[in-house]
């Protein structure tokens, strides 16, 4: 452990950092134009070449509010929860490779933070603290709605943790390792490697848990728009309600990354066409998230825990019992 | 070097955070703080090596653990400060730091004497992961499986109490069926 390594880890910290909190603002102005598109309108137009500028006058906007703190909440934990949803969001992408190794002026960056060989399990993890965000929110409010929406939050997130560990453990079984690097390297030889094809459940299973971690449409049920309020968030304003939004646009990309990672081959073999594949997949999976937004109705609570511990989590067990007898014999 | 700055960030984070959880009359202060200095705690795990029980101590407490008190904790009104019963403050502060020196004593003698052995050394050439399932399998089957079926049956008794009128769902009867079932309930309470 050495300066260098050390400057190197910082300043990789600071570019993640910057890229995926302008990404966060700049996802805001994708989902937009993509509803309006979809739903024959134009979406912002006037700020700006194509309303481009939308998104600095959103920040404008977000940073000169008054940041009201209103009565009877708790106010340290009040002014606390937002900033732990967008930490979270973060401290997540440390163990994600976003790009294969490159040499820049003679000198070799591999662009991920913290190269644990665990990297899946601390991914999980940190997924799994990003629950504190909403849930001391809404208790720290004082408000009924909000504190419900805590409650249905920290239900949905809890539940579906477990449909995303187990679906990931056939995969992790196959390769026999938690690092997303060695993932990528078994899946390296093209697409005939791709883990989707021996494990298109796990993979279809961790793609619907994906929604409800990051707690998008189909599974919106945490900022619950029929109450016409916006669940946990509903007492903040200003900035702190902004950073509740960061967090689940970083979230969003992050687990876009995740899910070619694991799944469809990632970054291939480290050329300059496979970093530029993972980009494009990370595209994709983003793009799913907001074409699910359009086209598709929030489904009912009940409907959500059924659909969690009836259906796809008996698949999940069913789907590593099985692995585990095909790898046996 | 960098090792000894973590350390020493980390232990007084931790510390100050579990000195927050005991002394505040602020049932949310406590629960955020408890679960802050469990993910500190993970940070030793990652200073050490050990990367992979890091990890499970993030999922197991702060993940699990602490989302249970938190659930527990919606049943009563966060926002109010507990009105707390305080004892002799002498007896505490004697009895915990009793405690304290007995706990630092029984895992710093052995040390102290050198006389420790690893009966199970880690293998050289596997990683994290696969030696501590190496470790779980072979010395530590037995509480392991035992482990593993206290956990069954706590399943299985979480779904027997959870399960009564399980097939029953409100949104999916009429009107009329919600009426009798209320008349049958209110019978039942009645009688």
């Amino acid at each position: 452990m050495d300066t260098a390594y050390l400057i190197e880890t910082i300043i990789k910290v600071v570019v993640v950092l910057l890229i995926f909190s302008a990404l966060a603002g700049i996802g805001t102005y994708f989902e937009r134009k993509v509803l309006a598109f979809m739903q024959r309108r134009l979406g912002p137009m006037y700020v700006g070449p194509f309303g481009l500028l939308q998104v600095a006058a959103d920040g404008v906007k977000l940073f000169t509010k008054e940041d009201i703190v209103p009565t009877n909440v708790v106010a340290k934990v009040f002014k606390i929860a937002p900033v732990i949803t967008a930490a979270t969001a973060f401290m997540a992408a440390a163990a994600i490779p976003f790009l294969p190794q490159f040499t820049l002026f003679g000198y070799t960056v591999h662009p991920i933070v913290a190269d644990i060989n665990i990297g899946i399990l601390y991914i999980l993890g940190i997924m799994g603290i990003g629950l504190y965000g909403p849930l001391l929110g809404g208790m720290a409010s004082a408000n009924k709605f909000s504190l419900l929406s805590a409650a249905r939050t920290a239900a949905v997130f809890i539940s579906y943790e477990v449909v995303t560990g187990l679906s990931l453990l056939a995969p992790i079984m196959m390769v026999g390792s938690l690092s997303l690097i060695d993932f990528n390297e078994y899946q390296a030889g093209g697409i005939g490697d791709w883990i989707i094809w021996s494990q298109p459940v796990a993979f279809v299973l961790f793609w619907i848990a994906a929604f409800a971690e990051t707690g998008r449409t189909p599974f919106h049920l945490i900022a619950n728009d029929h109450e016409i309020i916006d669940g946990f968030g509903t007492e903040y304003s200003g900035m702190r309600w902004g950073l509740f939004f960061i967090g689940e646009y970083a979230n969003m990309f992050f687990i876009s990354f995740v899910i070619p990672l694991i799944f469809l081959g990632g970054y291939g073999d480290g050329s300059f066409l496979g970093a530029l594949g993972l980009l494009g997949k990370m595209a994709f999976f983003f793009f799913f998230f907001l074409w699910t937004r359009a086209a598709w109705p929030d489904v009912r609570p009940d409907q959500l825990m059924w659909l969690c511990w009836k259906v796809l989590m008996p698949l999940a067990v069913i789907n590593i019992v099985i692995t585990g007898l095909v790898m046996m014999f | 070097m960098f090792e000894a700055i973590a350390f020493y960030l980390f232990a007084f984070l931790t510390i100050s955070m579990f000195y927050i959880a005991v002394t505040t009359s602020q049932a949310l202060y406590a629960l955020s703080a408890i679960a802050a200095g469990m993910l500190f705690i993970s940070a030793f795990f990652f200073i050490l090596g050990a990367d992979f029980l890091g990890a499970v101590q993030i999922i197991v407490y702060s993940g699990a653990v602490m989302a249970l008190y938190a659930f527990g904790m919606m049943f009563f009104d966060t926002t109010r400060e507990v009105k707390e019963k305080h004892g002799n403050s002498m007896i505490v502060i004697g009895l915990s730091s009793l405690a304290a020196i007995m706990v630092v004593v029984i895992f710093a003698a052995p040390i102290v004497s050198s006389n420790i052995t690893a009966l199970y050394p880690v293998v050289d050439g596997v990683g994290n992961t696969q030696a501590v399932g190496m470790v779980l399998f072979t010395k530590y089957l037995v509480p392991f499986e035992v482990a593993a079926v206290m956990l069954l049956v706590a399943m299985i008794a979480g779904i027997v109490l959870a399960g009564k009128k399980m097939d029953l769902s409100l949104t999916l009867m009429s009107d009329a069926e919600i009426k009798d079932l209320r008349e049958d309930q209110n019978k039942k309470v009645l009688s």
